[in-house]
Order: structure tokens, then sequence, then C-alpha cells
């Protein structure tokens, strides 16, 4: 069975580099975030303002509709508007009292920017501003930009937490809270909070939280446990109001939930024999759970293709948790910050390549000839056909895969392209 | 501005990228941001196809805009024609490029690049996909096309051979195209017509270069082919099929037009005698279709073709039809007219989904987003049209054209209804616990929800004995798990802690469990 060691006792000797790639790029966009954001927030409408290539973006990455009419839609831009005939701030206001007559209920109500109201320059920020005045505090308006000119798949939730912290209530207190930054299903998030209670960590807020009315309070004794690594943006602007940045790994796999854990133990003080009580069960479960997928994972060869901004935990759990060798580990942006605890756990001379020139590094996966490669929707299916297995990522940010009780599934997610490859005759 | 909720077509970008992804050795230069890339999963996710879209994406971000986004262009356009060397390069814009003003276009035709170059302009803000297939393919045909000498009179028949026609509008990702073309041509060839080529679908730009040698041309989709059809009449004379060969009627009308377009003979009866649909329908087993209320909403082809094929051979009374294709509502605002409707000309899905709540009809036809709107309210569905899922691009060969297609479409209509025994013996059954009158069909793959999986253990009231008890915090916890495997979770946990004595089921048992079992 293999120990992971514990932070402290690995030699930080590498300072990875990554190189840097340009040219065209197989990406998401950061509304496709807005898929799991209205299902976290409950109480909140998301309302695109851009074209029909933003509606029809969302519509084919959520892969199936939803059943009930979802809480997001685009307000798509025609002739009109950009002829100048139409004024794009009346039409706003027009499209909002729409969505409000349709669902009289609702609260909240974020103006999320694209890529076409950002090229015309469109002010949401100042829109927003006009309809909560108009409005009179009934509901509430925000906006971000979820554009792919600015923001890159899970970019899209970065741009949208770091506006909430705007809105976070001043918290003077002298007693210190947890802040779990970054959407986690439901599940791992009472997951955590048993953990948390059971450590004597009373003190825990979640951002996003499940309704904006419950926006948790920040300052000075705030402390940030980063629960998804693509949130830099968010991160800078919790520190702007006084928060602190508990440095972690991400709680992906046993060893990556134990430090996330420890992380946050130390920095509430709790005593060592308490946290050795409370993560000893479920750790040792997730080791037993994750120990029967590593036969499988063992010296397999596995490269990443940019994508969620998830590749670098992801990688580093294959390759200490799984005994998966590791390729060239593809990402779409490269945040020191965010990560300086994976790199610490991750080996030396590793491989990331930052940016993306898609054709060439398709022909590095061909001529590597990867066991898995992690990639996208759209090019999943052509590497398939060549004969290459691959593990398609965004299914990734649709389950739960963080913390103990999910690291087996996260083993088994990766498991599951070859085991399947080991059955298939034809 | 325009609230869109879902949308039934994509922007007119992704009509060019399926026309691209249609031809065989064409490339599309697609200026876009890198957010647009997302549609490649259309071809390979939802048709499965083994290979990207030959499409080439600028992938610009908000740093070269003030840059030079128009140098991405042409060095775009270079890489593609050094890698992929096709015989042709389309250049067209997303929404976000147009704005730019780069004229990519322009560009790439300036940049000595070893191919033709066309280019189509895309009016992303006022129209949708399938009139940006129909663009790129008359602007296609048109470049290559528009040199030779017009036809003054159509062109004589040819005694020494078969007359061949082209088959003009199967695209990537429209409705069973795959299949439609080949049960055309196999139509065809029986009546004694060869197939010229299909385009775009699989055609060379060598092919399409002798599109003038055909006698006909075979509008498959007017969405897509009706402006080449008509510019190809005006500048070769070249006759136009019009009838869409979609159920057993317009499939003898189509090979009527084809001979007369031809000029040959067709015993339409002959062929005919393949078909299934005629002596199914009139079987006894059917009766019970009689009158079922029938709702078709669809791309303006599909649904004219749905409406006459449930009244005039299913016997169905359709009580609502409509299209999202505005360009073609006409045809469907006049056969809804003679079946005394009032059409449904909308690409606003809760408006559609309204209506069908209202009429309340026993059959929904439509495409994936019908599909959900019936699966919502209970009502048995039939996607006939796209936008269709992947489920909708099957594995097996299923035309809708053709006599073969009539075949398809009448087990695809009627597997959704309950069987006409069936009917009966749900009446019979009506009491029963386990099989009430919310009992799905028994031949449909319902998802059994938790309340089905459990319906023992519910309805008594009393476990069974020795089942250990579920502690409140513990079964709230189940209940967290997504319903399609919460019946198997709770079956493990159930056995794993009687296995171990365990009395009481509590948080920490459901994991330890699930540790157990996972493997």
């Amino acid at each position: 069975m293999n120990q992971p060691a514990a932070i402290s006792d690995i030699p930080i000797e590498t300072c990875v580099t990554p190189e840097q790639e340009h040219g065209e790029r197989a990406v998401f966009c950061g509304l496709t975030s807005i898929i799991w954001l209205h299902r976290k927030i409950q109480d909140a409408f998301f309302l695109v303002v851009g074209s029909r290539t933003c509606a029809h973006l969302i519509q084919s990455a959520a892969g199936v509709m939803i059943f009930a009419e979802p809480r997001f839609a685009t307000a798509v831009l025609q002739e009109r508007d950009l002829a100048g005939l139409a004024d794009c701030h009346e039409e706003i206001d027009r499209v909002v009292a729409q969505v409000l007559e349709r669902r009289p209920q609702l609260r909240n109500l974020f103006l999320v920017s694209s890529c076409p109201s950002e090229v015309i320059k469109l002010d949401l920020e100042n829109a927003a501003g006009r309809l909560n005045r108009q409005y009179g505090g009934r509901v509430r308006f925000f906006d971000y930009s979820g554009s792919g000119i600015e923001t890159t798949f899970t970019q899209g939730e970065d741009s949208c937490l770091s506006r909430l912290v705007e809105h976070m209530p001043a918290d003077d207190s002298n007693e210190p809270r947890l802040l779990i930054a970054g959407t986690l299903p439901d599940i791992v998030e009472d997951q955590f909070l048993r953990l948390f209670g059971d450590l004597g960590i009373g003190a825990v807020d979640f951002l996003p939280a499940r309704s904006l009315d419950d926006l948790p309070p920040v300052g000075k004794q705030t402390r940030v446990l980063l629960a998804q690594p693509y949130l830099g943006q968010t991160a800078r602007a919790l520190i702007g109001r006084g928060a602190s940045l508990v440095e972690a790994p991400y709680p992906l796999g046993a060893e990556g939930t134990l430090e996330w854990l420890r992380a946050a133990a130390r920095t509430f003080a709790v005593d060592d024999d308490r946290f050795e009580r409370v993560t000893a069960a479920p750790l040792a479960r997730a080791q037993r759970a994750v120990a029967l997928q590593r036969k499988r994972l063992e010296g397999k060869r596995i490269a990443f293709l940019p994508d969620s901004q998830l590749e670098l935990p992801l990688a580093r759990f294959l390759q200490r948790e799984c005994g998966a060798s590791l390729l060239e580990i593809g990402t779409p942006y490269f945040d020191r910050q965010s990560l300086a605890a994976e790199l610490e756990l991750l080996p030396a001379g590793i491989r990331i390549v930052e940016g993306q020139a898609l054709n060439r590094q398709l022909d590095r996966v061909r001529a590597a000839q990867p066991d898995l490669t992690v990639c996208g929707l759209g090019i999943a299916n052509p590497l398939e056909a060549e004969g290459l297995r691959t593990k398609w990522s965004i299914e990734l940010m649709f389950s739960p895969i963080q913390g103990f009780e999910q690291a087996g599934d996260l083993a088994e997610l990766f498991c599951r392209p070859l085991v399947r490859n080991e059955r298939l005759a034809v | 501005m325009e609230l869109t909720i879902w949308t039934y077509e994509g922007p007119p970008h992704v009509g060019a990228m399926r026309v691209a992804a249609s031809l065989e050795d064409s490339h599309l230069l697609l200026h876009a941001p890198q957010g647009d890339t997302y549609a490649d999963l259309l071809f390979t996710m939802i048709a499965r196809n083994g290979k990207r879209p030959p499409v080439t994406y600028t992938t610009f971000q908000a740093r070269d805009l003030g840059a030079d986004t128009a140098a991405i262009v042409l060095q775009s356009a270079r890489e593609a024609a050094e890698r992929f060397k096709p015989a042709l390069m389309l250049v067209a814009e997303s929404c976000t490029a147009e704005l730019l003003q780069d004229q990519p276009g322009t560009l790439a035709a300036g940049a000595d690049l070893e191919v033709p170059v066309v280019h189509v302009e895309l009016a992303a803000y006022s129209r949708k996909e399938n009139w940006g297939a129909s663009e790129t393919l008359y602007h296609l045909v048109r470049a290559l096309l528009n040199g030779r000498e017009d036809r003054s009179e159509r062109k004589p028949a040819d005694p020494a051979r078969r007359p061949r026609v082209n088959l003009l509008g199967p695209t990537e990702l429209g409705f069973r195209c795959r299949d439609d073309v080949t049960e055309i041509t196999r139509l065809l060839d029986a009546a004694g017509v060869d197939v010229n080529l299909a385009a775009p679908a699989d055609a060379s730009v060598a092919d399409l270069l002798r599109i003038p040698d055909a006698d006909a041309n075979v509008c498959l989709y007017p969405e897509i082919a009706q402006t080449t059809c008509a510019w190809l009449e005006r500048k070769f004379r070249q006759p136009t099929v019009r009838t869409v060969p979609i159920g057993v009627g317009a499939t003898r009308d189509f090979l009527a037009e084809v001979a007369e377009a031809t000029g040959i003979e067709i015993d339409i009866d002959k062929i005919e005698r393949n078909c299934r649909l005629p002596w199914y329908s009139r079987s006894v087993d059917s009766t019970y279709l009689t009158g079922k209320r029938v709702f078709i909403f669809a791309d303006a082809t599909h649904a004219l073709a749905a409406a006459r094929i449930a009244r005039e051979e299913l016997g169905f009374e359709v009580v609502g039809l409509g299209t999202y294709s505005r360009e073609q509502a006409r045809g469907v605002r006049e056969a809804a007219r003679q079946h005394g409707l009032e059409p449904l000309i909308t690409d606003d899905y809760l408006e559609v989904e309204r209506r069908i709540a209202e009429l309340q009809p026993e059959l929904v036809l439509g495409t994936q987003m019908e599909r959900h709107i019936a699966k919502k309210l209970g009502i048995g569905c039939a996607v006939i049209s796209s936008p269709a899922h992947v489920q909708d691009f099957p594995a097996r060969y299923s035309p809708q054209m053709g006599y073969e297609g009539a075949n398809v479409i009448f087990d695809s209509w009627v597997h959704p209804l309950m069987m006409g025994l069936e009917e009966h013996l749900l009446g019979m059954f009506r009491e029963d616990f386990e099989f009430n009158d919310e009992a799905m069909p028994s031949h449909l793959a319902a998802v059994p929800g938790e309340g089905y999986a459990r319906s023992g253990q519910d309805d008594t009231g009393t476990a069974a004995e020795g089942t250990p008890a579920w502690a409140q915090d513990a079964e709230r916890e189940l209940k967290k798990i997504p319903f399609f495997v919460r019946g198997k979770a709770r079956r493990n946990t159930e056995l794993f802690a009687s296995e171990r004595g365990v009395e009481t089921i509590s948080v920490e048992t459901l994991y330890e469990a699930k540790a157990h079992f996972s493997r």
C-alpha cells in the first residue's frame, strides 16, 4: 500500500516553469460554467447577453437538457441592436422584465457578458447598477464576464465568484472562520462539513453558498481554503477584503483530501491526535477504494490536453496515488499561486504546457501513444478512432470527485476506458 | 434582443461547418474566439464522427483584439492550407468575428494559398444554422460553376445511358441523412435512374464540378438545397424534383416527379411491393391507432411529411402542426390549413411546450426538444427531425425516406404508444399495485425511479425481517445519491449491514458499504 508522504517531507527542489504554446485552442468559454453554477446557486438566474452561439454552446455542452425550465437563458443580440436601431440598455431592461414576468419569485439575476457583448463594449456593470436601483432591492442584479475572449471554461466560475466577493458582508469579529471557495456537489459539501465539525472547526462557510441570501461574511479573520484550482481571481479578491489564503493541494484523492483538511486543521490549531482520530477511518476507506483501482492504472502513461484547469491536481493524484506515469500535461493557463502546493507534490522534470496549439499538440499525443489521454469532448472520439484511449474531461466537472468518499470513484473514472478496452473484442 | 432559452438551430456558422464536414476534401477557416470550438462536439459526440470536422478556428482572445486579429487569420489560413492540403478553402466568421470586420475572406484570398478560397458571409445576428448551411452550399456551388456557360434549354436526354440525378441537401447532422442517401440511391436504381452525386454529403470538389452532368436535381432537404437548386435551374436549366420522398404517398409522388423530369417510365407499383407500412397499418392490431391525437413540430421538411403520413398512412388525427424553419414556413402554414389547424411557427420552445400541454396529444412527433417536453408531460414521443441527440444517430440502418424509410417510420412512431393488446391488459390490471395505470408500456425502457424499485417495501409499510433500519441522517444522505443508482446503493448497504449484524445503518455504514462494493 502506497503511503503518501506528508507535504513537509518533500523537498522543494523543482521550480516548475511551464512551456508556453500559442495557436489554435480547443476549449470551452466561461459561459459553460453556468451549467453547474445554476444548479448550485438555486435562487439565481443567469442571463447571458450574447448571441445564438452562446445559447447553442450552453445547450450543447450540457449534453442533455434539464427537465425543469432552466434557470439560465440568453438575450440574443439582433441586427437592430448592433445597428443602433435599438438601445441595448433598454433592450436588456425589456428582456429582464420578461424573465421576471415568467419567474416572479426570482430574487437574484446575473447578467453575464459574452464575446459579442464585450466587443461592442456593452457595459453590464452599469446595467446591473441601473436595474438594482430600478427594482429597489426586490431583485438583486450582479454582472460578470463569461466570454471566451476573457475566460476559459472553469474560469467563468472564477469570474462569477470574484464578483460575488464584492457583495459579501464584512466580518468584523475576532473569531476566525473557514471559507471554502469553489463549487462542490452538495453531497461532498456535506461530507466536508461533517469532517470539519468532527475536527472542531465549526465556523465554516461555502462560496458559492446554495442561496445568495446566505453570502458568507469576509474579513481579516477569514481563512480561505480553495476547493477548486481555477479560482485565482476570486482568491485575490478575497485577500483584497482582508482574508488570508490557506495554501493546500486540492481535495482530489486520499492524499489530496488529507492534506487539504490538514492545512485547514493547522490553521485552526486542531491538535494532531484529533486530526488523526477524525481522518483515520475515512482515509483508510479512501485508500482501500483507490487501491482497488490502482492495479489498473499502475504504470499507465497518461497525457492531459488543456481543458478544465483541473489537470495538475488530477495528474498529481494519478501519479502519486495510482502509480501512473505522466506525459505532457496541458493546461489552459497557469496560476502559480493557486497551484503552489500541487507543484510541490508533482515529480521533478514534469512537462507542463500552458496554452495550446491544437494540431501540434495532437501530433505529440500521436507520437507518444499514451495509454490514456484526458481531453475535451470535441477531441475524444477522434483520438479513440485513431486507437487511443481517452477520458473526456467534462465528466470530471459534473461528477462528485472530491473528498475521501469519492477518491475511489475518481480513480474509477480513469480506469473505465481502460477496462472497457480490455473487455471489448470488437 | 431576443430572450432564448433553448434553441432549435445553432448560429449560421454551424451550418457552414456542417457543409464543410460533409464534403470530402474542403476545409473551413472560421474566424472565431476560442469558446466557439465547442461546435466540434456536435460532430464528434452527437454524430459520433471519428474525425474532427475539417475546421480551423482562429481562436482569438481579448489580448489579440488590441493587436492584430487579421494577422491571426493569415497565419491560420497558411497553417491550415499547409497541414490539411484541402482542395478548397471555405472562409467564414462567427458572430464575434463579424463585429471585428477583419474581412477574412479577402485576407485569405490575398494570402497566395495554393487552394481556391470561397468566402461565405453569414449574417450571424439575423440568421440561423440551416440558412448558414444553405448559403454555404450555394456560394460553394456558384463559385465552382459560375464560370461555365449558361444553358438556354434543358440538356437533351441521352438514349445511350440511364438518366442521372444529383441528390442535393444531405448534410452532416441532418436527420438520418446518411441512410436517406443510401435508400434513395437504391430506390432510384430500382426505378432505372442513376445518382450522379450526392452533395454536400461525401462529395469532393471534383464531384461538385460534375453537377451540370445530371439530368435533374433532387432537392432532398429544401432547407439546405432549395437556393442551390433554384440557381442550377436558372443556370443550367436542370429541372428540380421537389417532392421529398418521406412516407408511402410522398415516395409515389416523388417517383412520378422523377419520371417526368427524366422522361422515363417508372413502374411504381412494382417498387412499392417491398413496403410493409400499408399492410401493417391495415392489420388488426393497428386498429387502436385510429384517431390517436398527434402533435407535430419539426423542421419544415419533416413536419410536412409527418403530417401527411400521420393522417393518410397511420389514421392518426393531427391536432397540432408547426415548425421552427421560418424560411420554409409557407408550406407548413398551407398544410396546417388543410388539416384545419392553426400553424405554430416559432423558435420558442416554451411556446411549443404550452401548446402541447394545452392539446394533450397522445403522441408527439418532434425534435429532441419535444422529446423532453413529452417526457416531462408523460406523453409518448418519436423524434423525426433535427436537432437530434446522440440516440437519434442509430447504429442500424434506419432511413426516413423511400419505402424502407416508411417501414422505419411505422415502427418508430408506433413504438412509443401502447400496443393494441397491451391496452386491454392494462384495463384488466388497473387496480394492481404493481401494474397501475401510471405504469409505462412494458416494451419501453422506462427508467424506474426509486418508488418503482422499492415499491414492495414502501407499499406494505413494514420492512422484511432482519433488514437493518436506516438512521435518519443516513436516509437523508441516501436521498442525495442520484435516483438511478439509489436503489442499488440501498440494497448494497443493507446487505453489507446485515452481513455484519449492524442493526442501524448510519452515514458511516453507508460509506463503508460504498467503499466495500466499489470495485
